[in-house]
């Protein structure tokens, strides 16, 4: 019996894009092309990838934000219903944050609206004094103490921090069994991150929660989750247990991402080990290895061939034809 | 001589509800290639700091007081006019949006060259082929002169506006958040670049960020400031090896170390003061764990706890023996 | 908890208001408007003539007079209280005119942007159509098949004069639509109903209160040309009416200038008004002017 709160396999999501006429052309925009995945109950598992990488879609596929295909997707051990029934109880049970609470909240609600919107319309509640009750109860839990202080105020009337808090009162008053946070600290200021990150954690030790961590800064994601799936351009390129992505990472991308984070108190000698270039444009996408015109270990099969996902040990997962000399070095 | 001093600077904004004293009583100095790295939370006053170097102020800020000395010369006296000379030429600036400040119907070779003509007596001609040679400096084709910013990436943008603010060859750059919005990788890049082109003129600079982690690796010195004051300041090594102020031993902790343990630190209980209704006394004490009624009273002196380490911390010697 | 709501609602009227006060234009217009809405209610109530009150042959085009002030019509009417009654009338087409036409314009832009691909086509079709038919001749043609009622006249402006705000409405609906917050709703589960009148009506709302009022100044004006083509309600004598009448009877070359100066000048200001307060509303509630 497997406890996989969400599991998918071979999700791919494509933009077709337009031509200044309208029409469509050939060309399509694999933003996530083939990546499987399970979250277990409990679990936090971050997608780390630069921008362009496919990580936010990916999220978003998964919540059935985007259109997209999969040959498996698997909510709570079932298959996902996707009639608007089924979407309707599914949405009670995931739910996302977003980046940027500037965005993410209407600007002319007010908070205990903002709050109980969940409730309201999956129509959960009864009466005024319980989406009192339940919005005051939200806001407290997300350390806005007290509740009812923040009622009628307006999202502009907050810090940053407060306003990722509002984000996540929302998103829990459901008690959802699933999150996909989309770089929820990342807007935000050192000092007020460290909070937000512990508000998270202890909501999902209570509830039993697995989130879905999206995040660029590899370094954060080494602190906070469980396992860590290292993206480029729409495809997981390895993924395993945190500690040993970063200390025994086996792919050439990561080992570059590696190089480059910084390491506080450390003075580096000589300039970073950066790669060269930049992601490339997702139209232009060849056939091989995603990262091969940009891996220094890439010889011929690499742009010929796609690289198929290898057990490297427990958990731990990589898709390279290089692996093998990779490791010698 | 330094390259630059800063000495006692206070910028205060007046607004309709009161006045911000959003640098109040500044102080640090910048070798020749020599890196500095200013650091703190949004609204500490960081980027008041450095539009008050080359006073691009927005109107309701103003010089109260203080210093900036650039080779001796007091740039804060100049009238607009005269500190036109010293812009770009002498000091120049790169932004975090800087990118998107590029005009997009203009090609970005005669974007450069026309900084350059309208800070050095050359024609436009020769304007573009020194704008060919910069281009190469921050490691990009000559040919690329005939691009639209649309046509270049993020990271390519800003390496173009790196360009132009090498234009003139600037004795002092100040980066204002300018990889914030970027990738690691191009992040890692752009950093490169600085440190290499810092290395070749032997320009100083200074370092805007929010991000406490990148700054040792780029950095010589770290600054940290707090609600407009700096609170510590120390060579990079030694301000993460011991760090004196309980800010900056917080904030520290508030980064990652990869080195360290896996669990999240401490944050910091609270919110920086209101600007308008400032604490009497230390303006970290309401947030501080250590504080005792001295810091709640008077504010703190600068004092040096170490060589080139300054601590702005009623209780330094409680801290440095405390560790 | 209500009174802290209702404290809530009383701050943000201050507010409203007092951005209106240190808005010079905004003040004008409110102020003008103000005046000629009190006179409207208020005024027939206590005017000392009937305006259907025939005057004797001899009270005839009088020149304004003590008795008088604004002098008689052509049928020795007092001018000042027609002016006063044609205000209500006025400005009640103007009104509910504006009210239709808002109605109309909002709910077409909305479902179109909102909706978008057929529904968009289809809708924006019909929004074209009414944007470049003349409207004055639909107006004239719809109002002599239905009759020259005030109710008609109403009708008929408020149908012409919605194509305008149903563009903007749609242009705003669309760019509300992608920003993150509506999205968050549709991951929470919401509904199309919903998500337009919870989340996309209020921010496009403060958009088509500013677009009322100079739709209401244009109504008052189309009110106008109608009444002055003879298409107007005979019964009620709006200004339109009165401009009507002193064309018909002459007025201008008798020289009679009290009879056509004062509906003229009165439409004249109130549109103004209306104007001014658009204008200065959509800069007080455009949120592209505010800071953040």
């Amino acid at each position: 019996m497997d406890n996989n709160i969400i599991e998918v396999k071979n999700l791919k999501v494509y933009f077709k894009l337009k031509n200044i006429f309208g029409k469509k052309k050939n060309l399509v925009v694999k933003a996530v092309d083939g990546v499987s995945f399970e979250i277990k109950e409990g679990e936090i598992l971050s997608l780390v990838g630069e921008s362009g990488s496919g990580k936010t879609t990916t999220g978003k596929a998964l919540l059935q934000l985007v259109n997209c295909e999969f040959d498996v997707l698997k909510f709570q051990g079932k298959e996902m219903d996707l009639t608007k029934k089924g979407l309707n109880s599914f949405r009670q049970k995931a739910q996302m944050i977003y980046q940027d609470p500037y965005q993410s909240l209407n600007p002319r609600q007010q908070i205990i609206d903002i709050v109980t919107e969940p409730l309201e319309v999956n129509k959960l509640i009864s009466s005024e004094e319980e989406r009192l009750k339940r919005a005051k109860e939200a806001l407290e839990q997300a350390g806005l103490k007290p509740g009812e202080d923040y009622f009628f105020r307006y999202p502009y009337e907050l810090s940053g921090g407060q306003r990722q808090r509002v984000v996540i009162a929302s998103s829990m008053i459901m008690s959802p069994k699933f999150i996909v946070a989309d770089e929820p600290v990342s807007m935000l200021d050192a000092s007020i991150r460290t909070g937000i990150l512990k508000l998270m954690i202890e909501l999902k030790e209570k509830n039993n929660l697995a989130y879905l961590f999206i995040t660029h800064d590899l370094s954060l994601a080494w602190l906070i989750s469980d396992r860590i799936a290292i993206m480029y351009l729409g495809k997981i390129m390895e993924i395993g247990e945190a500690n040993i992505i970063i200390n025994e990472g086996v792919h050439p991308y990561t080992k570059a991402l590696i190089r480059v984070m910084p390491k506080a108190g450390v003075k580096r000698d000589g300039l970073r080990d950066v790669l060269e270039g930049e992601v490339p444009n997702p139209t232009s996408i060849n056939s091989g290895c995603k990262f091969c015109n940009r891996c220094p270990l890439a010889t011929e099969i690499c742009f010929e061939q796609e690289p198929e996902m290898k057990r490297i040990g427990k958990n731990h997962y990589a898709a390279c034809h290089k692996l093998e000399e990779n490791s010698e070095e | 001589m330094k390259l630059l001093e800063v000495k006692n600077l206070k910028t205060y904004f007046n607004i309709s509800s009161g006045q911000v004293k959003a640098v109040d009583d500044v102080s640090f100095d910048l070798d020749y290639g020599e890196s500095l790295g200013l650091v703190g939370e949004s609204g500490c006053g960081k980027t008041t700091s450095a539009l008050s170097i080359v006073q691009l102020l927005p109107k309701e800020g103003k010089i109260y007081g203080g210093e900036i000395l650039l080779e001796g010369v007091n740039l804060a006296e100049l009238n607009d006019g005269e500190m036109q000379k010293y812009r770009w030429n002498d000091i120049s600036l790169v932004f975090q949006g800087a990118m998107n400040a590029l005009n997009p119907v203009m090609r970005i070779g005669d974007q450069i060259a026309e900084a350059i003509v309208l800070h050095q007596k050359v024609s436009m001609k020769e304007a573009l082929i020194k704008a060919g040679d910069i281009l190469e400096l921050v490691e990009m084709p000559r040919d690329r002169l005939m691009n639209y910013p649309h046509e270049f990436s993020g990271g390519m943008k800003q390496r173009v506006m790196i360009a132009m603010a090498l234009a003139c060859d600037p004795k002092i750059i100040i980066g204002d958040e300018p990889t914030t919005a970027l990738d690691v990788m191009v992040q890692a890049q752009i950093l490169n670049l600085i440190e290499k082109l810092r290395k070749e003129f032997n320009m100083g600079f200074i370092l805007i960020t929010h991000d406490l982690s990148i700054l040792t690796e780029t950095c010589d010195k770290i600054a940290i400031m707090y609600a407009g004051k700096i609170v510590e300041i120390a060579e990079s090594e030694e301000l993460f090896k011991k760090p004196v102020h309980p800010y900056t031993n917080k904030l520290i902790g508030c980064f990652p170390d990869m080195n360290g343990e896996r669990k999240l630190k401490e944050g910091i209980e609270g919110a920086p003061p209101n600007m308008l209704e400032l604490p009497s006394g230390c303006l970290f004490a309401p947030r501080c764990e250590f504080a005792s009624d001295i810091c709640h009273q008077s504010m703190p002196e600068t004092v040096e706890v170490g060589p080139n380490h300054y601590v702005a911390c009623h209780k330094w010697e409680e801290m440095i023996n405390g560790q | 908890m209500n009174s802290i709501k209702h404290e809530m609602r009383r701050r943000k009227i201050k507010e409203f208001g007092s951005s209106v006060y240190h808005n010079k234009t905004a003040l004008v217009g409110t102020i003008v408007l103000s005046f000629f809405v009190i006179v409207a209610i208020f005024g027939p109530m206590i005017i000392p003539f009937s305006t259907l009150d025939f005057g004797n042959p001899e009270d005839m085009l009088q020149a304004p007079n003590g008795e008088h002030w604004l002098g008689t019509d052509d049928m020795g009417r007092d001018i000042l209280a027609n002016l006063i009654s044609g205000a209500r009338v006025s400005l009640l087409i103007g009104f509910l005119a504006t009210l239709i036409s808002m109605g109309i314009g909002t709910l077409i832009g909305i479902s179109s942007g909102y909706f978008g691909k057929a529904i968009d086509n289809i809708l924006m079709r019909l929004t074209d159509f009414f944007l470049v038919i003349p409207w004055l001749p639909l107006m004239m043609v719809l109002a002599a098949i239905l009759g020259t009622s005030i109710w008609n006249i109403i009708f008929v402006i408020g149908i012409t004069s919605w194509a305008g705000t149903a563009r903007v409405v749609r242009a705003q609906t669309l760019s509300v639509k992608e920003r993150q917050f509506v999205e968050r709703t549709v991951s929470l589960g919401s509904g199309s109903f919903h998500i337009m009148s919870k989340h996309i009506l209020p921010n496009v709302f403060p958009l088509i209160f500013a677009n009322t009022v100079l739709i209401a100044a244009a109504a008052i004006l189309s009110e106008t040309t109608l009444s002055f083509l003879g298409l107007g309600d005979p019964t009620r004598a709006s200004w339109g009416m009165m401009l009507h009448y002193a064309f018909e009877s002459g007025a201008a070359s008798a020289n009679a200038y009290w009879y056509y100066l004062p509906p003229g000048i009165c439409v004249v200001l109130v549109v103004l008004s209306f104007a001014l307060m658009g204008y200065a509303f959509d800069e007080i509630m455009n949120p592209k002017f505010k800071e953040r």
